[in-house]
């Protein structure tokens, strides 16, 4: 357990600013229900569920979908599913999917062209199919979707198909109870309180007397669903049973980020050795860039069809650590896995708020989690300001050309 | 208007298991339309019907292991305008270059009842060691949609869109869990070539490699962890011994492994 920078913010304290509706407390029964009125009204809702070993976010048709009693343990490249004591459906951090998958989908269809007598006609992307509805997003993923929502929305140009999928997506946040071992909301000042961003809100409280959620809207769309639902007033021990809820996740940060100063600390020190110590262990798979829910980089290709008929014109995640992703004339301004990692950590960490005024990252750990060799960027941060981690194992490679 | 002249194909094998070339006929679905792109002018797997070049475009699959294939290539190249390599046998000599790192007269005399009759030799060597090759497309065997990509573009005149990232990519593109992170699974897609579509992870198995090492593979750091997750130096030798073995980084990971069995 480590201490924390960030002020400290009560769910409660949180849920009572803005525009909220009074707390109210529902069942696993009332659940079910919001799941089928989502459905119903027309949304494919999107929540945790447990396959191949993790839990990944995928399209949930009831409560019996969700991951009951199942926790994750994380550390620095690694990741197993435990057994809780209690049947708690939302008592994990965060899995190897974030809602960029969504949102900001892996690959996506531009537009296509196809010949024609006169010449070519251009027909633009379909427009979403269903209208997505989240459920069971993290105080770090709101972070990291309103993150995402400055880079497509924000500028001069608008993303029109993320603006498509964003605009029609409902959102159930919960507040976390169990942060993971890799988890640094606290010390990024993400969470582990929801503060804004959705339109319900879940405090999962369960326990010897029950399995409640207390429910708060944060939208008009989430106060008419939530009226909907057989619910009952907050106690003031239900209130309290929240507040401790996410005392608990936030007293329970398995990383710290020292946040002070990292903006400068990174931008005065392209030449650290560190950067050579980290390119050493560092494999240039982009791992980080894929499972980071900011990460949003992407590259634009164009394919012709055989008999030269058809083109079309398609967008793919891409990763800072390709070759292909900074080759320009004569080649790849970004030659080594130095200068990937360098540029990878310092626009998260330190160029992001010169551009969009806010970090790139949000503490939910998923690039520490999710390296197969478990770079650690909380470590590598601290080895920058010239704090050596206590405790982490040499790497122990013999040979390498970093 | 007439019909533009189609351009002529022809395949070439030389030492393989014919795996790549079959990727053609396994396109099925596109095969007609791909007959109507290009003429189909020297096929031997396809057509008994072998037309002389010269041809607009050659995909050659296989290694060069015989001094008549070191000659042969040479005219291929001479008759193509376009030559593109294709598996990881014409790319990076394929399994059969295990024999570099052995006294193929051991092998031949271990394999053949008259070891007289064969001629071959001591290695086995990729294209790009004897001609100029203009693209290799990875693989074993190579992903048919990669080829159809790889035609399409040749007849458009653009550059192929074929995959340059790690398998990683392609997995966390379809979405799949990392088996080495959730599973301690070894793997070796951190340090392999996508186009595949990271088949392998999304059925549980860690990457073979197929595809041969990724651009900057760090197969050191790589071999570092599959060690911290309990692999021994012998089969760590033995992953990065297989369809792509002489492919530089993969050799020189496999060397650093040597094992007693498999002398470096």
């Amino acid at each position: 357990m480590r201490a924390d920078d960030a002020q400290p913010e009560p769910a409660a304290a949180a849920a009572r600013a803005g525009a909220r509706t009074p707390p109210r407390l529902i069942g696993s029964d009332a659940l079910a229900a919001l799941i089928a009125t989502l459905a119903a009204g027309g949304y494919a809702v999107i929540g945790p569920t447990v396959r191949d070993g993790a839990i990944v976010y995928d399209e949930v048709r009831g409560v019996a979908d969700l991951p009951a009693g199942w926790t994750d343990r994380q550390e620095a490249g690694r990741y197993q599913l435990e057994r809780r004591a209690d049947g708690a459906l939302f008592g994990y951090a965060v899995g190897p999917h974030s809602w960029k998958q969504f949102l900001h989908p892996p690959a996506e269809l531009l537009w296509r062209a196809r010949r024609t007598e006169a010449g070519f006609a251009v027909e633009a992307a379909p427009p979403p199919a269903r209208r997505f509805a989240f459920l069971g997003v993290r105080a770090c993923e709101l972070h990291a979707i309103a993150i995402q929502d400055r880079v497509f929305l924000g500028g001069a140009y608008q993303d029109t198909g993320y603006a498509a999928r964003r605009e029609g997506a409902f959102i159930v946040a919960v507040n976390c109870g169990t942060a993971g071992g890799t988890c640094f909301c606290a010390s990024m000042g993400t969470g582990p309180a929801v503060s804004a961003g959705f339109d319900l809100v879940l405090t999962e409280l369960v326990g010897e007397d029950g399995h409640d959620f207390l429910v708060e809207a944060g939208s008009e769309a989430g106060a008419s669903v939530l009226a909907s639902l057989v619910s009952r007033p907050a106690t003031q021990a239900a209130l309290a049973a929240a507040g401790a809820v996410v005392e608990r996740a936030r007293a329970g940060m398995g990383r710290r980020m020292e946040t002070a100063g990292l903006k400068e600390l990174l931008q005065a020190n392209p030449e650290h050795p560190r950067w050579d110590d980290v390119a050493a262990r560092c494999l240039a798979c982009a791992n980080c860039t894929m499972v980071c829910p900011t990460c949003f980089c992407t590259t634009v290709s164009e394919r012709t069809d055989l008999a030269g008929t058809e083109a079309v014109r398609e967008k793919r995640w891409e990763s800072c650590f390709t070759a292909g992703f900074s080759f320009i004339h004569g080649g790849a301004v970004r030659a080594s896995r130095k200068a990937r990692y360098r540029q990878w950590m310092t626009h998260k960490l330190a160029h992001w708020i010169d551009q969009f005024a806010t970090s790139g990252c949000v503490g939910c750990g998923r690039c520490i989690t999710w390296c197969p060799v478990g770079i650690d960027i909380t470590e590598e941060g601290a080895a920058i300001r010239g704090h050596e981690a206590a405790g982490r194992d040499k790497p122990e490679v013999a040979h390498g050309d970093a | 208007m007439a019909e533009p002249k189609r351009p002529s194909l022809a395949v070439w094998k030389f030492a393989s298991c014919d795996g790549c070339q079959l990727s053609l006929l396994d396109c099925e679905d596109e095969l007609l339309a791909l007959a109507g792109a290009v003429d189909i002018a020297y096929f031997a797997e396809a057509s008994s019907t072998l037309r002389p070049g010269p041809y607009d475009v050659s995909l050659v699959e296989g290694s060069i292991t015989t001094e008549a294939d070191a000659q042969r290539i040479h005219q291929v190249r001479a008759s193509s305008r376009t030559l593109i390599a294709i598996g990881a046998c014409a790319i990076a000599g394929g399994i059969q270059a295990l024999r570099n790192f052995a006294d193929v007269g051991d092998y031949i005399s271990a394999v053949y009842a008259s070891p007289k009759y064969i001629s071959t030799l001591a290695t086995s060597t990729p294209i790009a060691a004897h001609v100029k090759v203009d693209l290799e497309l990875r693989g074993c065997p190579i992903n048919k949609d990669e080829l159809l990509e790889v035609i399409s573009a040749l007849l458009a005149g653009r550059k192929p869109g074929i995959a340059e990232e790690s398998v990683c990519v392609a997995c966390k593109r379809r979405g799949t869990t990392c088996v080495m992170v959730a599973r301690g699974t070894p793997c070796l897609g951190p340090v392999t070539h996508a186009g595949c579509g990271a088949i392998c992870p999304a059925y549980g198995r860690g990457c073979y490699g197929c595809y041969g090492p990724a651009e900057q593979a760090n197969t050191a750091a790589l071999s570092a962890q599959w060690r911290r997750l309990g692999a021994d130096r012998r089969s760590i030798h033995l992953a990065f011994r297989t369809f792509n073995a002489a492919a530089e980084p993969f050799r020189r990971e496999s060397d650093a492994h040597g094992h007693e069995d498999h002398p470096a």
